[in-house]
């Protein structure tokens, strides 16, 4: 269990994080999402005790971060960002340095050490020296060192970042396989990933919190708009005319559809749950041949962008913040 | 203590996978034994010179000539030699990152430095286990006076520790190497050669001088003398560096 009261960090005079609380419980993986430079590192790194917060309370466990560092340490796995390794030693060696500084046991550090390569798949390459493996490869240690002596409190930085798709799946199926009694904080860029993996999501922006829920109740309250794709038979100019005139509707996209004679709409309604079903009524009562009505559910992605962009406007900053660098 | 082993283990396998360890220890032996083949050859003339002039051969022995010299020479060349060791120790760490993982795990900070410490005074030491083939080599053919030469020893043993304490404290401020060895060199010149200007100032300033001085402390045990002032000041100026050493590891924690 993670607990975070009020938990400021200063650099100089800059605030990376200001009054940042949340709670994770025990069995919970927790995605960490925010922009680049919004806090999300720096909070770790106070989980980790690897750097102590300015002002504010972290509790591990039970444990205080500051006075019970070395205790909470021996209960944690971290894999920082860009996962750093010592390339001159081998898989192995590195494996076993990282299980005797966790205080593995000599009996059954060699086992412990072959279990986590066997769990992320490094057995193949435990012979070889770090400098000489792949992108994919070296996450794999950066994530193995993490798991070694089991930690019951995981922290990853990132952890699919750089990888191919066939890797990024291969991660979060390991991710999403840890017994459910541990605690996981992990933080991304990539949205959908976060949809499939965590239990729930916090949204950090400018060292402030500015949502915490799961990913479907977020996607539920921030959806402002129900939008529909309409592909029906009917001249263009009778059709704009159906929709624009249709209670609700804010917005309408025509497109000539993939074959002549059809027409294509993308519709935007402030939230009116009955657009599909009305819509299905009218091109039906017109007498149109419908060819597809589908209604479009909010992404994650656009509920992220919704609220950072939202909160850059009411601070008015002049830094627009780039959405389409966070997907 | 916890975590020493880890870390110790670590850094000595840091020190042999990679060629330091080996092009240290080998310019090391290589240069002293130049120093002591001169030595020897240098005994070996004026031996014969004296064989013709008994004023002279009593005065000349096999500690003033060679073991002597040798040990002063041995200790100019770990001057140079020390801060290739330690200045890797902590910058290295801090420039690839690995320092943040590092901390993080249960080690307590105190086995952190003593763990990277060590591991450099235990490639001292083999170092200087090599070069005692010299006096070894000596007492084949004659006999040299093996209380001098130990007494000396462990002063090159303690004057290479204080410096290795002074380099692995600096390597903990910068995240270059270079600009640690330079540093560390810088220093420990500095702390070796501060006695020199002790005449030229005044006479309390020149006193104090000649207390911080290693040239000074280490004359005694080139002399076959184990005296409590000179081995409390190498003692000292060990766990004082060592201090600001885990002063400087929390600074980074704070600083992040």
């Amino acid at each position: 269990m993670i607990e975070v009261e009020k938990l400021t960090k200063y650099y100089g005079r800059l605030a990376a994080i200001k009054d940042v609380s949340f709670r994770v419980e025990s069995g919970e993986i927790v995605g960490f999402l925010g922009p680049n430079g919004a806090g999300k590192t720096t909070t770790m790194r106070i989980l980790t005790c690897f750097s102590p917060a300015s002002s504010g309370k972290a509790t591990i466990l039970g444990m205080d971060a500051l006075d019970d560092s070395v205790k909470i340490r021996s209960q944690l796995g971290y894999l920082p960002e860009n996962v750093p390794l010592y390339e001159w030693m081998r898989v192995r060696a590195y494996l076993e340095f990282v299980a005797r500084a966790k205080a593995v046991s000599s009996q059954i550090r060699r086992e412990e050490v072959d279990r986590v390569a066997e769990s992320v798949g490094l057995s193949q390459v435990m012979g070889m020296l770090i400098r000489h493996l792949s992108r994919g490869f070296r996450q794999r240690v950066g994530l193995a060192q993490a798991l070694i002596g089991n930690p019951p409190v995981l922290i990853l930085d990132e952890p699919t970042i750089g990888l191919d798709p066939k890797q990024i799946w291969e991660i979060r199926r390991l991710i999403k396989g840890f017994s459910r009694n541990r605690t996981v904080i992990l933080s991304t860029h990539i949205l959908p990933e976060v949809s499939e993996i965590c239990d729930r999501v916090i949204i950090i922006n400018k060292g402030t919190i500015i949502a915490e829920d799961t990913p479907a109740n977020l996607i539920r309250s921030y959806g402002k708009f129900s939008r529909c794709q309409l592909e029906v038979a009917a001249p263009e100019g009778e059709v704009k005319q159906l929709l624009s005139g249709f209670d609700g509707v804010n917005s309408v996209k025509l497109t000539s559809g993939p074959e002549e004679g059809r027409v294509s709409a993308l519709i935007e309604a402030s939230s009116r749950p009955d657009l599909c079903p009305a819509l299905a009524r009218a091109v039906t009562n017109k007498g149109w041949d419908l060819f597809e009505l589908r209604r479009l559910h909010a992404s994650l992605e656009d509920v992220f962008i919704d609220l950072v962009t939202e909160e850059a406007e009411e601070e008015a900053s002049a830094h627009e913040i780039n959405g389409k660098e966070v997907a | 203590m916890h975590g020493f082993l880890a870390v110790f283990r670590k850094e000595m396998s840091n020190f042999f996978v990679s060629p330091i360890a080996y092009s240290v220890i080998a310019i090391f032996l290589l240069v002293s034994g130049f120093f002591f083949w001169a030595n020897v050859s240098f005994m070996s003339l004026i031996s014969l010179q004296a064989a013709s002039n008994p004023m002279i051969a009593q005065r000349i022995n096999l500690t003033d000539v060679v073991i002597r010299p040798l040990i002063q020479n041995m200790a100019i060349i770990l001057l140079f030699v020390m801060p290739l060791l330690t200045m890797r120790l902590f910058s290295e760490e801090k420039k690839s990152g690995t320092m943040e993982l590092l901390l993080t795990y249960p080690i307590d900070d105190t086995a952190f430095v003593f763990g990277k410490f060590l591991a450099a005074v235990a490639l001292l030491l083999i170092i200087l286990v090599g070069t005692f083939s010299f006096p070894i080599l000596l007492a084949s053919v004659a006999q040299p006076d093996f209380g001098v030469i130990l007494s000396a020893y462990l002063g090159l043993f303690l004057m290479g520790a204080a410096f290795m304490a002074m380099g692995t404290f600096i390597s903990s401020l910068t995240e270059n190497q270079i600009v640690a060895a330079a540093i560390s060199f810088g220093a420990a010149l500095l702390f070796w050669v501060l006695s020199w200007t002790s005449s030229l100032v005044g006479e309390s300033t020149g006193g104090v001088l000649r207390q911080l001085s290693i040239l000074e402390h280490l004359e005694s045990f080139n002399k076959g003398i184990l005296s409590a002032p000179d081995l409390s000041f190498f003692i000292l100026f060990i766990a004082f560096f060592l201090f600001l050493c885990l002063r400087s590891l929390e600074t980074h924690r704070w600083r992040g």
